[in-house]
């Protein structure tokens, strides 16, 4: 049987280009669906009943949700290794991932999109953990070392995401001066050709969130 | 060399309780540190400064934090004998996609039932009983929740039956009435010797929640 994959997302979001960059690595073809997030699909309820979110991935039928796809790729489809085959690299790549998705991206959103009064707290505590991450990359390449691996995709937002925010609103959270290497890191990231593929174009993607902006600060 | 594990964790964390099961389950011989988290140790704080928190298993000297990260470790590393995770890359998915759904859920939503009072209280047990009534769903008939075998999910949630007393006192419901199943569930897996001598008495966690109250001034 011929293999299917399909990927429910949405161009803007970092979420579902994390999978499309894990799809890539491997070089895995997939159909994409563009949901739209005030109308949302029956085949997305469907597929993600408790959570009803992107990104879904479809495999055969069958369908994968949240943080568990890029581990189901990296398990299904051999070839380029997204994570370490160490059990003990594994637990750290998996304990950073998770680091990002608790404690860094929450803030960050909340930085530029939460209510006004939540903003400052929330740049406050994305610095903080934004340092603990700097301090993590060392004078690494990439999280994965000389290769982008899992926590690298998972911090797609913070390369590309944050910067098209300060464009958009004026507000800086990821300065050089604060963050070297996580800027150093950043530039690399988004220069890989693989992942070029997988970022929404960046024009469209800040007049998006200056629309966004705009509609945050007019519900004053 | 002889491998060197140790675990620093805290007798009533239903997360701490999890990687204590996995590693009987594994037959895992370890030395248990009771951390005091109002005293943090120097060790727990050396091995996690990002989040000094429990539980923390060190591993030839090598820290690993996250109770579910943890049990994912354990079981790639002693993977000679009782798999918790599924060998199939699609059921491994489908298991983690549940024990994050317990951690994501349940034990927030624990805590406000004991935690809070009048409608911030009312409001955590409509979302307990919603939240609880999902699981019981994801359940159904089967006697795990990973199909005919104790894993991963079942690993994940069990360790929240020694705080059910807590949970029925303050919430004022029965969880055997609103929730057979599971609680079919949980007796089933108590009978596994790995759970039973892990779990705490649920007196016991209640007696602790009740000082908690105090020190916090919730009560």
């Amino acid at each position: 049987m011929a293999e299917e994959v399909l990927l429910f997302g949405v161009w803007a979001s970092p979420y579902s280009r994390r999978v499309e960059l894990a799809l890539k690595l491997k070089g895995v073809d997939y159909k994409y669906i563009e949901e739209d997030l005030t109308n949302k699909s029956p085949l997305l309820l469907k597929y993600n009943p408790i959570h009803k979110k992107i990104p879904v991935l479809v495999h055969n039928g069958k369908p994968i949700v949240e943080s568990q796809v890029i581990q189901y790729i990296d398990e299904i489809w051999q070839g380029y290794p997204i994570l370490p085959k160490d059990p003990y690299e594994r637990a750290i790549a998996r304990f950073w991932a998770k680091f990002i998705d608790d404690k860094c991206l929450p803030g960050a959103f909340k930085a530029y999109l939460g209510e006004e009064k939540e903003r400052e707290k929330a740049v406050e505590e994305t610095w903080e953990a934004l340092k603990i991450l700097e301090e993590e990359l060392k004078e690494k390449r990439f999280f994965g070392g000389e290769s982008i691996g899992m926590v690298d995709i998972v911090a797609n937002a913070i390369a590309f995401w944050l910067g098209v925010f300060e464009e958009a609103s004026g507000v800086k959270l990821l300065t050089r001066e604060k963050f070297p290497k996580l800027t150093n890191w950043s530039h690399e990231f988004v220069s890989s050709i693989v992942v070029k593929e997988c970022l929404p174009p960046r024009e469209k993607l800040i007049a998006y969130f200056r629309n966004r902006f705009g509609g945050a600060n007019a519900s004053k | 060399m002889a491998d060197e594990v140790v675990l620093l964790d805290f007798w009533p964390s239903m997360f701490g309780m999890r990687v204590r099961i996995a590693l009987a389950e594994k037959g895992i011989k370890y030395q248990y540190k009771e951390e005091d988290l109002r005293h943090k140790s120097e060790l727990l704080l050396k091995m996690n400064p990002v989040h000094k928190q429990i539980p923390l298993l060190i591993h030839n000297g090598k820290p690993v934090c996250e109770s579910l990260i943890i049990v994912q470790y354990i079981d790639e590393v002693w993977n000679h004998k009782s798999p918790l995770l599924p060998s199939d890359p699609y059921q491994r998915a489908h298991a983690r996609f549940w024990a994050d759904f317990v951690d994501r859920k349940v034990y927030g939503v624990g805590r406000k039932l004991w935690a809070t009072k009048g409608e911030e209280q009312e409001a955590a047990k409509k979302e307990f009983l919603e939240i609880y009534k999902t699981l019981e769903s994801e359940l159904g008939e089967k006697p795990y929740f990973g199909g005919e075998t104790f894993g991963f999910v079942d690993l994940s949630f069990v360790t929240f039956y020694s705080w059910f007393y807590v949970y029925e006192n303050f919430g004022k419901f029965s969880m055997e009435a609103e929730f057979p199943q599971i609680v079919a569930w949980v007796k089933r897996c108590m009978q596994k010797e790995s759970i039973a001598n892990t779990l705490p008495d649920q007196k016991k966690i209640y007696e602790f929640v009740l000082k908690l109250k105090k020190i916090f001034g919730l009560e």
